[in-house]
């Protein structure tokens, strides 16, 4: 049947191919992607560096922005401190992170399992939640200088820039512990061994063959804490500390108001520093896949321990542990205590601070759900379209989908922030009757972009385990191309696509630096808003302790889910097989 | 400058190895000559790299003498030990280009530095690599690779060579070409070499003398014809090649030794030894005779594999069945699956092990 239209009239059908082309539902989900992604990500912060550049009183172009900003005492200042807290934090963050990663990867230490369950909970905290009860416990009148006080001795753990450092190393360590951990994980036996066989021992083996192969990864994880850190401006902002970069930018548009263009310098030189940092390890990295464990490798080497090293090695893990844990139990203490002030210890417990939050804080808690349950769902949706498109269409461009999904790591919240107040300010909503920059609905697209790199990360993993011979059967069986999305991938993809889910729902949930400058009123705004404002005033913070708590177990819980979604997944997998 | 030789005896005597409570190599005794291509060949699991390994100063310490020359190895801290090793990873440090990973152990020896830089060319030169010497190691095909780690380990002179499954990670093809470069180096150098196997291909092609291995004991050292032909138990024996392995007892008669099979079958074979055991019978020792030849053993053919110089055949023969290779040639005819066939064997093919001998490695 078909072969006898297949002939007529081929011309004509060219003509309105070219005139009115078909697009497949795959080049419209592309578009409509890409639109939004510039729309909600490119133009605000492509907006915020023009805006660094232009003169405010004549709409040209200038560096003058930067003259001014240079010539600022204060901001010179703000500019060392970020920098300086960073590069200490990092610092101090391989300090805890170096030892733990190497009793565990490289000696037969029982204690391993601890650290790794136990390594890795500062992530799921907030780290501005952590920042008050780390005050109340190494703080001037803080548990630890008041027992010192005894003694004479009084040490700054939490004085200005200190705190920060602090605050910062203990919460992003595990990122240099997971990077570091992986590669001296990956280093083959007998990369040791040979070197060994040459005559290299103790720390010349290690200064020439140990550290240079893991070296990827700690600067992997390295530049992850100092990017992260250089943009953070919840924990800085609750701790007093207003003379560092994302605090002043925040300050100035707060307070100033969003035509100051100092915030978009300050805005300008994040950004910077986010994507150089992000290429220059990237440059360190490329072609140093160093991965040694392979065939025919004596796999990992694990020395055993003499009773006198276990207990050098236990004692060095368990002061770590605690040091890191510290803010999880200072939360506690405050969330469960009376009064807690010029004492090592709460005066006595309760539960009232739970009842208090839970009377006060039902708005944030609801405003959270709503926000991060909206944004992780769309998020999902749009990670799965975005890893279909790229993975399995050839459209032409489509890698940038990924790239300007991805893109949004490069971008502080504070930054997302500003632009979306400078873009979207004369955007009136219809019906809504405001603007779309103080509309709960943008606080809620800004944590969908923010979170997307994540569930993408995610989906995409998802769809490259599923073969695509599971396609092209249920095509030849007759099924059309959407068809096939709906009843083959996403079914097959929906472990991954969870996992998305959860991850970008738990950590959007606990987001403070974009969403604090998008909240307009009390009444619009979430958990992480909800705890900052508790944390203002000294009686507020056994609510705003106990509000914290309960974003731990929003975030734990979440991880915990991704992680058994993951596993069941992985397990079903290959069980199959 | 070229690479000095020197040819080292390596001896070890009485060496026990467990890790934890798994015995993994009982009273290991072997002496190895100075210059010798000396081969352990075993399954997997028989110890046989455990031993390269302790030899290295790798793994848990054994009990036991390792002497290299006169100077004993126990205790003795793997870099102190100037025992060459090649891994079978080949373990190149992919962060040092080809220079440096064989410049890495003169480094450690503190050499000066125009003596690393003589040496390391010296060292490139003898395995043919010396354009590639600012590659990284990422950049070499597996033989490359294979060259450097072999270059690495010789330019720090060691006393001894090791090589842990030289050519496993080698394509077929490339595996026989490198198993004559690696002969023909360490033929030029004199190096006293121990090559660690589970290929008897490899071992047979390329060893002096070789020990096969199983279940962390010796089973048998010699040349590998010897081993080949007189195997002394029946590991060694169905090891090395294929054998077909008939149960019975050895008497003596009037015209000499002969067994007699369980099934009744008796077969005229030269032995010494009488009494019950086992006779080992090489598949191409067997000879295929028309049906009405004037022997003990009949069967009929089963199975048949043509493989081109030879045919194989799998004859049911009494109880059992036995794998027969005739060699082929042009104007032989192949015989077919279903005919039945008789079975000659000569006196002096066989090899009667007793029955005491396969207990006796245990």
């Amino acid at each position: 049947m078909t072969h006898q239209s297949a002939g007529a009239a081929p011309a004509r059908r060219r003509l309105t191919d070219v005139l009115f082309p078909k697009l497949s539902g795959t080049v419209l989900a592309a578009i409509f992607i890409a639109t939004l992604l510039f729309g909600f990500l490119i133009l605000p912060v492509a907006k915020v560096i023009y805006v660094a550049f232009v003169d405010p009183q004549t709409g040209g172009l200038t560096l003058q922005n930067f003259g001014d900003f240079f010539s600022s005492a204060l901001f010179r200042e703000s500019f060392f401190n970020s920098f300086y807290v960073s590069a200490m934090s990092v610092v101090l963050a391989s300090v805890f992170a170096l030892p733990l990663a190497y009793i565990t990867s490289r000696f037969e230490f029982s204690g391993s399992m601890l650290i790794q369950s136990l390594g890795f909970i500062p992530l799921i905290m907030p780290p501005f939640v952590g920042a008050i009860a780390m005050q109340l416990l190494f703080g001037r009148n803080g548990t630890f200088n008041l027992l010192l006080a005894n003694m004479g001795i009084n040490i700054p753990f939490m004085e200005g820039l200190n705190g920060v450092i602090l605050v910062q190393s203990v919460h992003y360590f595990p990122f240099i512990l997971i990077n570091l951990s992986a590669s001296l994980r990956n280093i083959d036996r007998s990369m040791e061994e040979s070197a060994q066989n040459l005559g290299a021992h103790g720390l010349r083996l290690f200064r020439r063959v140990v550290f240079p192969l893991a070296a990827p990864g700690y600067l992997a994880g390295a530049s992850l804490v100092f990017i992260k850190v250089f943009d953070d401006l919840g924990t800085p902002l609750l701790l007093n500390v207003n003379n560092m970069l994302a605090p002043q930018a925040y300050l100035r548009i707060s307070s100033i108001g969003i035509s100051d263009p100092m915030g978009y310098v300050i805005s300008f030189i994040l950004v910077a520093f986010s994507v150089f940092s992000l290429w220059a390890s990237f440059l360190l990295m490329r072609g140093k896949d160093y991965a040694t464990t392979q065939k025919g490798g004596g796999g990992l080497s694990r020395r055993k321990l003499s009773t006198k090293e276990n207990i050098a090695a236990y004692s060095i893990v368990v002061l770590i542990l605690l040091l890191v844990l510290s803010p999880h139990i200072a939360l506690a203490l405050l969330a469960f205590g009376t009064i807690w002030s010029y004492s090592p210890l709460p005066d006595g417990y309760t539960l009232e601070n739970f009842s208090t939050m839970f009377s006060q804080s039902g708005v944030y808690i609801k405003n959270t759900l709503v926000y991060a349950g909206l944004a992780a769902l769309i998020d999902v949706i749009l990670a799965t379209a975005i890893a279909y498109i790229v993975l399995r269409t050839k459209i032409i461009g489509r890698q940038w989908l990924d790239y300007m999904a991805t893109a949004a790591l490069a971008v502080p919240g504070v930054v997302l922030g500003i632009g979306y107040l400078r873009t979207f300010n004369d955007l009136e909503v219809p019906l809504v009757g405001k603007p779309l920059a103080s509309w709960w609905v943008i606080i809620m697209v800004a944590l969908t972009i923010r979170r997307l790199p994540y569930a993408l990360r995610a989906c995409t993993a998802a769809l490259q385990q599923v073969s695509i011979s599971l396609e092209e059967a249920a095509e030849s069986l007759g099924a059309t191309r959407s068809s096939t999305i709906r009843r083959i991938v996403v079914p097959l993809m929906s472990g991954g696509i969870l996992a998305g889910f959860v991850t970008s729902f738990a950590t959007a949930a606990v987001e403070l630096s974009a969403t604090i400058m998008l909240v307009s009123t009390d009444q619009d705004a979430p958990l992480a808003y909800g705890i900052y404002l508790f944390m203002q005033s000294p009686s507020g913070r056994g609510a705003g302790a106990a509000l914290g708590i309960f974003a731990v177990i929003i975030v734990a819980a979440g991880t915990l889910l991704a992680q058994y979604i993951i596993d069941r997944d992985r397990k079903k997998r290959t069980g199959e097989r | 400058m070229t690479l000095s030789q020197k040819s080292t005896a390596i001896s070890i005597q009485d060496v026990h190895l467990s890790f934890g409570s798994t015995k993994v190599l009982t009273g290991v005794n072997l002496e190895i000559k100075a210059g010798e291509f000396f081969a352990f060949l075993g399954p997997s699991g028989s110890g046989k790299s455990t031993l390269l390994r302790a030899i290295a100063g790798f793994g848990p310490r054994p009990r036991g003498k390792i002497l290299v020359g006169d100077r004993d190895l126990a205790g003795l801290p793997p870099w102190e030990r100037n025992v060459g090793m090649v891994f079978q990873s080949y373990a190149l440090w992919p962060h040092m280009t080809v220079r440096k990973n064989v410049a890495f152990g003169l480094v450690e020896k503190k050499a000066p530095q125009k003596e690393i830089n003589e040496k390391v060319e010296a060292a490139l030169s003898l395995v043919g690599l010396l354009d590639y010497a600012e590659r990284m190691p990422s950049q070499l095909s597996g033989g490359q690779q294979q060259r450097v780690a072999l270059a690495r380990t010789i330019v720090v002179e060691p006393d001894v060579l090791l090589l842990d499954e030289p050519l496993s990670n080698l394509d077929a093809s490339l595996r026989v070409q490198m198993r004559r470069e690696l002969l023909a180096l360490q033929r030029k150098l004199g190096l006293t070499t121990i090559f660690v196997t589970h290929d008897q291909e490899e071992a047979n092609t390329t060893a002096d003398r070789m020990a096969v291995l199983d279940q962390g004991v010796v089973q048998q050292v010699g040349t590998p014809q010897m081993l080949y032909d007189h195997p002394e138990n029946l590991f060694v024996a169905n090891f090395l090649g294929t054998a077909n392995i008939l149960e019975g007892n050895m008497v003596k008669g009037p015209e000499g030794s002969s067994i007699i099979l369980k099934t009744g079958e008796q077969i005229a074979i030269d032995s010494s030894i009488l009494g019950q055991g086992n006779l080992v019978l090489r598949p191409q020792n067997i000879m295929v005779r028309p049906e009405n030849a004037n022997t003990a053993l009949r069967g009929k053919i089963s199975h048949r594999e043509f493989l081109g110089g030879q045919v194989r055949y799998l004859i049911d023969v009494a109880d059992t069945q036995m794998v027969v290779d005739q060699s082929h040639s042009i104007d032989q005819p192949v015989m077919e699956i279903g005919a039945e066939v008789a079975l000659d064997i000569n006196r002096n093919s066989g090899v009667f092990l007793p029955q005491k001998e396969v207990t006796d490695a245990a």
